[in-house]
C-alpha cells in the first residue's frame, strides 16, 4: 500500500518534472534512480529444480548489499528487486521483461544456470540492460557463434579455464611429468576441461601418455583404467560430474592406481565421498571458484560476516559468487558515476583489478573473468584448502 | 601380458554379473517364452530393497542377499500374475509389449516414489581383500560374484533337474496344455518360474550394489539388455549357456576396452547380438531339440 503511494508520488513528480523540464525523454534512464535508490533486479531460481543455486546466490547478494548501503554508492542506495524464475526458461524470459519494462531496473543479476541465462539474453540485449550471471560458466553465454553479447556478463571464470588451472597445479605444484586425461565423452564440460588441460600441460613440458574416454551413466571403469594403468602416468585428470567419477576413483584405487587424480568444480558434491569412499579419496584434487578454507582475509571477513547473519552457516561457492556479483555491479555503478545502463555496462566492461572473495578479477575481451581458483584436496573424505592459483 | 590378463579378470567379473542376470531372462524364456524386459527392473528393485536392508535394518550381506530374494520373488509373481497372466493365450508380441510397459512402469514408479537420486551403498559391508598375483589385482569381491553366480547356476540346474517342481517346468515348458491334462498345475508352476527368476534378479542387484556401490532407478536398463544378449549368445532357455553367454560378453566387453574402443564397447555387445542371430540363431550351447528349460 505504502509502495504504491511512493509509486504515485513518483509518477506526479516524474510528470511534473517532464512538463518542466518541456521534454518527455527525461523518462528513459532515470527510472532506476529515484530518491536515491537504485533498483537492481535480481532473476534467480529460488523455486523448482536447482532452487538451493538460487537461494544461495540471493543470500551472497543480500549480504553484500547490506554492506554496500552502510556508505551507499554515489550517496545512493542499491536495492534488490528479486524476481523467482522457478528454475525455468521461460519464466526466467517473463521475469527479465518485468525487472526491465515494470521495475526499471538499472543491471539484472542471474540467472544461475546457464541456461535460464541464455534465456534472458535477447531481451537484455535489445533492451540495453547489463545482464550478470553469477555462476553460468558455459563458454556460449557471453559469446555467441563469434560475436560478443555485449550487455552480458558473468562474474565465474569459464568452464575450459580450470583445465588450464588444473594442468598449472599438476606440472607446478605436483611436478608431475606424465599424464593421463580420462573424460566423459558425452559431456562438452568434460572434453571442454580437458582440451585447455591438454594445451596447457603439453606447454609446462608435460606428456599426455594416454587419453581414455567414459560415458555418462557407465558403471564399470575397469578396462579403461586398465589401460591407464599400463602406461604408467604420473598424475590422471578426470574433468567428469560426481556420479561416474565417485566410482571411477573407486575403481581406480582398487586396480592400484594411487597416482594424484584430479578434477574441477563437477566433483564437488557430498555424495562423491559416499560414492568413492574416504580412503579412495586421499591424494585427489579438485578446481573450484572459492574455499571458506582460504586464509586470506578478504575471504575470512566475509565468511565471518555471512555467519553471522544466516546463523553460523558456512557459505559455499554460490553464497560467494552471489556476494561477488553485487560488489562487481556496485563497483561499475561506483565508476560510472550514474545509474545510466549504458554507462554501467561500459565500466563492467573496463573492470580490471576488482579485489572480490572469489579472487582478483579482470575481464578479457569476451567479458569473461580472469581470476584466482582455489585449489581443494581430500583428506579423509573432507574438502581442505590446498591453493590459490593466479591466472 | 599382465595387462591382458587385468583385462580378462576385469571381463569375468562383469560377464559374471551378467550370467547371473541372464539366468532369470533364459529361465522365464524356457518356460513361458516371454522375454520378461521387466527382469531389468527388478533387478533394480533388488538393489535397493539390498540397500535399505543394510542402511535402515543393519544386516550383513547375507541376510540382505536373502531378504531381497524373497521379496524380489514375490515381486516378481506378483508382475506375472497382474500382468502377463491375463495375456498368456495372447500374441507373443502382446506380451512382449505389455513386458516393456511393465519395465517402464517400475522404473518410473520407483523414480516416483523415492525421486531419482542416486545411492550408494556402504563400503564396508563383506569385508574381502584384493589378492595381487603376478602384477595382476583380482578384487575378493569379484571372485565373491563369480563364485555366488557358480552357486546359484548349479542349484538352479538341480531344481530344474531333479525336483519335483522342476519336473513340472520342463513339462510345461515341452507343451502347456499336455501338461494341465497330466493334472500339472500350469499357474502354478508358471508363478514358481518367475519366483525363481526374479529372486536371481534380486541376487544379481544385490551383488551389483556391492561391486559397484552406485544404484539408481534407471540402472536396470543396460545390465538388463547386455544380459539378454548375454542369454541368446549362450542359446535363450538354456541354463549353462546363460553362463557361458555372460561371461564371454563381459571378456569380449573388456577386450574391445583394451583394444582403445571403450566407446564402442556397448555397441560391440549388440553387434555379437545381431551376428549370434544370423549366423546361429539358437545360440553358442543351443541344438536343436525341443527339450529347452
Amino acid at each position: 500500500m505504502r509502495k504504491k503511494k511512493v509509486a504515485g508520488i513518483f509518477m506526479s513528480l516524474m510528470v511534473a518534472a517532464g512538463v518542466m523540464a518541456g521534454c518527455g525523454s527525461a523518462s528513459t534512464s532515470g527510472d532506476a534512480d529515484k530518491d536515491g535508490v537504485i533498483k537492481i533486479g535480481a532473476n534467480l531460481e529460488l523455486s523448482g529444480g536447482v532452487a538451493s543455486y538460487g537461494q544461495s546466490i540471493k543470500e551472497g547478494i543480500e549480504l553484500a548489499l547490506e554492506e554496500i548501503n552502510k556508505d551507499g554508492v554515489n550517496g545512493k542506495k542499491l536495492k534488490l528487486v528479486p524476481f523467482d524464475n522457478k528454475s525455468d526458461a521461460p519464466e526466467a524470459i517473463n521475469g527479465a521483461t518485468k525487472l526491465i519494462s515494470q521495475d526499471k531496473v538499472a543491471a539484472i543479476i542471474g540467472a544461475a544456470t546457464s541456461g535460464n541465462t541464455k534465456a534472458q539474453i535477447e531481451i537484455a540485449q535489445s533492451n540495453s540492460i547489463p545482464l550478470l550471471t553469477p555462476t553460468g560458466t558455459s563458454a556460449d553465454v557471453t559469446v555467441q557463434k563469434g560475436k560478443l553479447n555485449d550487455f552480458v556478463f558473468r562474474t565465474c571464470f569459464i568452464d575450459p579455464f580450470q583445465g588450464t588451472v588444473a594442468a598449472n597445479f599438476a606440472a607446478k605444484e605436483l611436478k608431475v611429468k606424465t599424464a593421463a586425461v580420462f573424460i566423459d565423452s558425452a559431456s562438452d564440460y568434460s572434453k571442454g576441461l580437458a582440451a585447455s588441460f591438454k594445451e596447457l600441460f603439453a606447454k609446462e613440458g608435460g606428456n599426455v601418455v594416454i587419453e581414455e574416454a567414459y560415458l555418462a551413466k557407465d558403471t564399470d571403469f575397469h578396462a579403461q583404467l586398465t589401460n591407464i594403468k599400463g602406461k604408467n602416468p604420473d598424475f590422471i585428470f578426470v574433468p567428469g560430474y560426481y556420479e561416474e567419477v565417485g566410482l571411477i576413483v573407486k575403481q581406480a584405487r582398487e586396480l592400484g592406481l594411487k597416482v594424484p587424480m584430479m578434477g574441477a568444480d563437477g566433483w564437488d558434491s557430498p555424495k562423491l565421498v559416499e560414492l568413492a569412499g574416504k580412503d579412495a579419496l586421499n591424494n585427489t584434487f579438485i578446481t573450484n571458484h572459492y574455499s571458506s578454507g582460504d586464509s586470506d582475509p578478504k575471504v575470512q571477513d566475509f565468511v565471518k560476516a555471512f555467519k553471522a547473519k544466516y546463523k553460523d552457516k558456512s557459505p559455499d561457492a554460490f553464497n560467494a559468487l552471489g556476494y561477488d556479483s553485487a560488489y562487481f555491479i556496485a563497483d561499475a555503478i561506483k565508476r560510472a558515476g550514474s545509474s545510466d545502463p549504458k554507462k554501467i555496462q561500459k565500466a563492467l566492461a573496463e573492470t580490471d583489478g576488482l579485489d572480490l572473495v572469489t579472487g582478483k578479477m579482470k575481464l578479457d575481451k569476451n567479458h569473461d573473468p580472469i581470476k584466482s581458483a582455489v585449489i581443494l584436496e581430500y583428506k579423509d573424505g573432507e574438502q581442505t584448502f590446498k591453493t590459490k592459483v593466479n591466472p | 601380458m599382465e595387462q591382458f590378463i587385468q583385462q580378462l579378470v576385469n571381463g569375468i567379473s562383469i560377464g559374471s554379473i551378467y550370467a547371473l542376470i541372464a539366468l532369470g531372462y533364459t529361465m522365464v524364456y524356457g518356460i513361458v517364452k516371454l522375454i520378461n524386459f521387466a527382469h531389468g527392473d527388478v533387478f533394480m528393485v533388488g538393489a535397493f530393497i539390498g540397500f535399505y536392508s543394510i542402511t535402515i535394518f543393519h544386516f550383513g550381506f547375507f541376510p540382505a542377499l536373502l531378504i531381497s530374494m524373497a521379496a524380489c520373488a514375490v515381486f516378481g509373481v506378483l508382475i506375472e500374475r497382474i500382468a502377463y497372466k491375463p495375456l498368456r493365450n495372447a500374441t507373443r508380441i502382446a506380451a512382449l509389449i505389455t513386458a516393456i510397459g511393465v519395465s517402464l512402469f517400475i522404473e518410473y514408479g520407483t523414480i516416483y516414489i523415492r525421486g531419482a537420486q542416486l545411492e550408494s551403498y556402504p563400503d564396508n559391508i563383506v569385508p574381502l581383500k584384493n589378492f595381487e598375483i603376478f602384477g595382476v589385482t583380482i578384487s575378493g569381491k569379484s571372485i565373491l560374484i563369480l563364485a555366488v553366480s557358480l552357486f546359484l547356476m548349479m542349484l538352479l540346474q538341480f531344481i530344474v533337474h531333479k525336483t519335483k517342481i522342476g519336473k513340472a517346468m520342463r513339462a510345461v515348458s515341452h507343451d502347456m496344455d499336455a501338461a494341465r491334462l497330466m493334472g500339472i498345475n500350469v499357474n502354478n508352476t508358471i508363478s514358481a518360474t518367475f519366483a525363481i527368476g526374479s529372486a536371481l534378479a534380486g541376487a544379481a542387484g544385490v551383488i551389483f550394489g556391492m561391486y559397484y556401490t552406485k544404484i539408481e532407478p534407471l540402472m536396470g536398463i543396460i545390465p538388463g539388455l547386455k544380459a539378454f544378449v548375454a542369454a541368446v549368445f549362450g542359446g535363450i532357455g538354456i541354463i549353462p549357456g546363460a553362463m557361458t553367454g555372460g561371461l564371454i560378453l563381459g571378456v569380449i566387453e573388456a577386450l574391445v576396452s583394451a583394444t582403445g574402443g571403450s566407446l564402442w564397447r556397448d555397441a560391440v555387445a549388440f553387434v555379437v547380438l545381431i551376428l549370434i542371430l544370423i549366423f546361429r540363431p539358437a545360440g553358442l550351447l543351443g541344438k536343436n531339440v525341443r527339450e529347452k528349460v
